[in-house]
């Protein structure tokens, strides 16, 4: 469990360490990061090897104390987590590793954004870890201030809006998931996950399990309560919308999977606004991506319609017992948080090149597709769920499910949900594949950059996942339900 | 009427009114107060919830306090992102 340990505790500490020493911040940030995707590694190989492990912080055991429980889904999401962090960190590199002296606009971005963007890595990981929904209250409100420090660090008004709407909604979600946890506590006694299948047998605790999940619908910017999330991670910085997007609504989406799994059968009605829900997003998503002008509101909105066909998915899969549709769900989240990562890493990289980020102007006759654009396409092909990437897995494990028990129209709303996906998508791609007479003899090409790098690498990863999906896949088999 | 159902009438009525406002405000300090009252609401039916048969549990009484906590810092967080959207440049 030392790993587990590490997990939860490092990055906080590094995140004190940063914002005490402003300038060596990035050094602190380097090196929390790799011991973090090292800890993770280690954590996932231990329970492929000897199954899950579960530690009562202080020997307190429940319903009492805070117990830590690391399995086989909880390793996933933590070896997605710390693959994004380094690829993230990699980015941020790219403002020097250590702050020459002098105040300017750069330093105060970066002196800000490594004990922020610690701070969400270590409530992500001790999500993750976490075995009580209080203990996870905790984690989600860490994790809501600081993404929303995130959000405001460029400092513009935009973003600062957005950032006030995103902690105002934040709190809002956060108050009902608490009502939540507390009307759960009446019910059972007990606020342990493994509580969950009791609440389904009292009418306070299913009140409790529908505050639960509505709080966690504000969070995971579930439509038709996804109105905070498009401006908030369109207007903040490259590297912090790459973790907002690609990671911090995974959090939420995470537990929702989780509570599911552990409710078993008994949540049918839930399941059922979940999926309805799942869908309506995918299509407003797709819908208000295709009408984008800009590059960045169109990967926002994006991560709107796979939210939606995340929950769609957490919503169709049949009682975890006797199916493993769930894993569906969890392959999708994977598949979205490396390749949503990709594509703002991409977009930032892009914008950067040519000065803005208009959809009509990516055409540019002096300036050939970079690196960048490679990347995008390719983080494109993953979202889509073209073979043979992690997303193309996830999906076809949802379809096979739906195809098994007959249900029509979840697989008609998914393949229009695909469709639209790929009709957005194509609006950006389709301009970076210009050539020939679109580009003139002279055109430079962009230079890279370590952007370019991370962007390129995530992208891959999320390529070669889908190859290497027997490892995930595996993890998930001997998740204990 | 018992003291309870008034305790849960005025919890739900007290969410129910600053969730209204919560969406409708457009002014910054009104949605943070509506939060603020919000937070009342919620406190006032969680301390009911651990009220079984006139016994008091001291566990509810803990998330509330956290709650309170988290308002707090939350609250002021929000104030100061107010400060700076209203106040021109954030220098």
């Amino acid at each position: 469990m030392t790993e587990a340990y590490v997990l939860a505790l490092l990055p906080f500490l590094a995140a004190v360490g940063a914002a005490a020493t402003p300038r060596m911040a990035a050094i602190w940030g380097l090196c929390a990061t790799l011991i973090n995707l090292g800890a993770s590694i280690l954590l996932a190989a231990r329970i492929l090897s000897g199954g899950d492990m579960r530690a009562d912080l202080g020997d307190w055991p429940a319903p009492l104390g805070i117990s830590l429980v690391a399995d086989g889904l909880a390793a996933v999401m933590l070896s997605m987590t710390a693959i994004v962090a380094t690829a993230v960190a990699l980015q941020a590199m790219s403002w020097g590793l250590v702050q020459p002296r002098g105040g300017q606009q750069r330093s105060r971005l970066q002196a800000g954004f490594w004990p922020l963007w610690l701070a969400t890595l270590g409530a992500l990981n001790a999500l993750f870890l976490s075995g009580d929904l209080f203990n996870i209250y905790v984690t989600f409100e860490i994790l809501g201030l600081s993404a929303v420090g995130l959000t405001a660090l460029t400092g513009s008004r935009n973003s600062l809006r957005a950032a006030f709407d995103y902690l105002a909604a934040g709190l809002a979600g956060s108050l009902v998931f608490l009502l939540g946890v507390a009307l759960a506590y009446a019910a059972v006694g007990r606020v342990d996950l493994a509580a969950v299948p009791a609440l389904v047998d009292t009418a306070t605790g299913r009140l409790a399990l529908g505050l639960i999940f509505a709080g966690l619908a504000v969070k995971a910017a579930l439509f038709p309560l996804h109105f905070w999330m498009p401006a908030a991670h369109s207007s903040a910085a490259p590297a912090a919308s790459a973790v907002l997007s690609a990671l911090v609504v995974k959090g939420a989406l995470y537990l929702a999977l989780r509570i599911t799994i552990e409710a078993g059968a008994g949540i049918e009605v839930l399941r059922i606004a979940l999926a309805v829900l799942g869908a309506a997003g995918m299509l407003w998503g797709s819908w208000m991506a295709l009408r984008a002008e800009r590059l960045k509101l169109l990967v926002a909105y994006s991560t709107v319609a796979q939210i939606g066909l995340i929950t769609l998915a957490i919503g169709v899969a049949d009682d975890p017992s006797t199916s493993a549709m769930w894993q569906a769900a969890a392959l999708l989240m994977l598949s979205h948080a490396l390749a949503k990562a990709a594509m703002f890493l991409a977009v930032g990289r892009i914008a950067e090149e040519l000065g803005h980020d208009r959809i009509s102007g990516l055409n540019r006759t002096d300036l050939r597709p970079g690196v960048a654009e490679f990347a995008f396409a390719i983080a494109a092909v993953s979202l889509i769920g073209l073979p043979p990437t992690a997303g193309f897995i996830g999906k076809w494990l949802l379809i096979d499910g739906l195809i098994d028990r007959g249900a029509w129209v979840w697989i008609a709303l998914l393949l229009g949900g695909t469709a639209l996906s790929a009709a957005y998508l194509s609006r950006v791609v389709s301009r970076c594949l210009r050539g020939g007479p679109h580009v003139a003899p002279g055109a430079r090409r962009p230079e890279w950059r370590t952007g370019d790098v991370a962007a390129l690498g995530l992208a891959t990863t999320a390529l070669a996942l889908g190859l290497g999906s027997a490892l995930p896949l595996t993890l998930l088999n001997g998740t204990a339900l | 009427m018992t003291s309870e159902t008034m305790y849960i009438l005025a919890g739900v009525l007290l969410a129910a009114l600053a969730m209204h406002r919560l969406c409708t405000a457009r002014d910054a300090l009104a949605r943070i107060l509506a939060l603020n009252v919000l937070s009342v609401g919620i406190a006032m039916l969680m301390l009911l919830a651990g009220r079984v048969a006139g016994v008091t549990d001291a566990v509810p009484q803990a998330f509330v306090l956290t709650g309170i906590v988290v308002l707090v810092a939350v609250t002021a967080a929000l104030l100061s992102l107010a400060e700076r959207i209203s106040g021109g440049d954030d220098d």
